[in-house]
């Protein structure tokens, strides 16, 4: 199991943070990484308009919450998280990984702490907080070692 | 009738238990975040934000002396001035981070210089300063606090914050603090709060050995 890719995609459809979690990752530069989070987010948009119904719990009038949850593929696993304002945290990885909604949840708090917090970043606009990055890095980290020991 | 008022300015001055005198980390963080924000779009200059984050502590550091003093079982004033350095690392550390700073050290190469060290400053916990930003300290804030308890207790000093790189193997000693506890790596900058005396301070507090 592995952690592939992180992308982040604001309330407009701009891409504002994307790192690759893990050496086996796919080297794409970061031009066809604005295009795949732009996409992503109009495929999520009209996701959400082709549902025919609204989904029992959800409580959002405007719907955020009937987007894409999950991509399965051959060679790789989806998921997107949503947050109430609008942003969506999406991680890519290997099928079988586990953990991934608890990954992506964790993400969520590190960027409410490290950007958020933050007096040099700008709402919607690119991520460039060193500390964010050092700590989804150690949070891959220890996912990783806590998994593999709990496969032993 | 013990209940406490509810409102925060209707309570006695006395802490009665330590709890009752916490904030909340995360709400100071994005009062403080707005507090830089706010300077930061009305100066030119890294220094000038500097400055301006230290006045906005200084304010803080007299008021904190005023309480501390209060508060205090004996009312005692401190005039040595290294009974007033260990006043501003331990007391004044403690009420306001829940802990007290992690040492107190006597410059080598200048006598009227001294340093307080944070491993875990509050005030750039969540910060990461953009690299076009050079040598700025967030923790200005801070070093304002420690000037304004000085300056307030008769020692002007000048205080100037540094974020320093930690060396090899170098951490703080202490036990992680309960109230700093986040789920972040750990820190690779420590905090240098360098205290410099203005020259009659210190020709009073050698005056006062003989």
């Amino acid at each position: 199991m592995v952690f592939l890719h992180l992308f982040i995609v604001n309330k407009s459809g701009g891409l504002i943070h994307h790192r690759a979690l893990s050496p086996k990752a796919p080297q794409i530069g970061t031009n066809e990484w604005l295009r795949i989070g732009s996409t992503f987010h109009s495929l999520y948009a009209i996701a959400n308009e082709a549902s025919p119904m609204k989904l029992s719990q959800n409580k959002n009038v405007s719907g955020a919450d009937d987007g894409i949850e999950e991509i399965q593929a051959d060679g790789l696993v989806l998921r997107c998280l949503q947050t109430r304002t609008g942003i969506k945290f999406v991680v890519t990885a290997e099928p079988g990984t586990s953990d991934i909604d608890q990954v992506l949840r964790e993400i969520y708090i590190l960027y409410t702490d490290c950007a958020l917090k933050d007096p040099f970043y700008e709402l919607e606009m690119p991520i460039r907080c060193e500390l964010f990055t050092t700590s989804v890095d150690a949070l891959i980290r220890t996912m990783e070692r806590s998994a593999r020991l709990g496969i032993r | 009738m013990n209940r406490q008022p509810a409102n925060i300015l209707d309570r006695p001055l006395r802490a009665s238990r330590a709890g009752d005198t916490m904030v909340s980390m995360s709400s100071f963080a994005y009062l403080y975040s707005e507090l830089v924000q706010y300077h930061q779009n009305r100066v030119d200059s890294i220094s000038e934000l500097e400055r301006r984050l230290e006045s906005s502590g200084y304010g803080v550091g007299l008021k904190m002396l005023e309480l501390l003093a209060y508060r205090s079982r004996e009312y005692k004033r401190e005039i040595r001035l290294m009974n007033a350095l260990q006043f501003v690392s331990t007391t004044v550390w403690k009420s306001l981070f829940g802990k007290p700073a992690d040492s107190l050290e006597r410059s080598i190469d200048h006598a009227d210089e001294y340093m307080i060290v944070d491993y875990e400053p509050l005030t750039s916990t969540f910060v990461s300063v953009p690299s076009d930003f050079g040598q700025l300290s967030v923790d200005a804030y801070m070093s304002g606090i420690i000037a304004g308890v000085l300056s307030g207790a008769g020692f002007s000093a000048r205080v100037t914050a540094h974020s320093v790189q930690l060396e090899e193997g170098e951490h703080s000693t202490a036990p992680p603090s309960q109230f700093n506890s986040t789920n972040l790596p750990p820190r690779t900058e420590k905090a240098v709060f360098l205290v410099k005396f203005s020259p009659e301070v210190l020709e009073r507090d050698a005056g006062m050995d003989r």
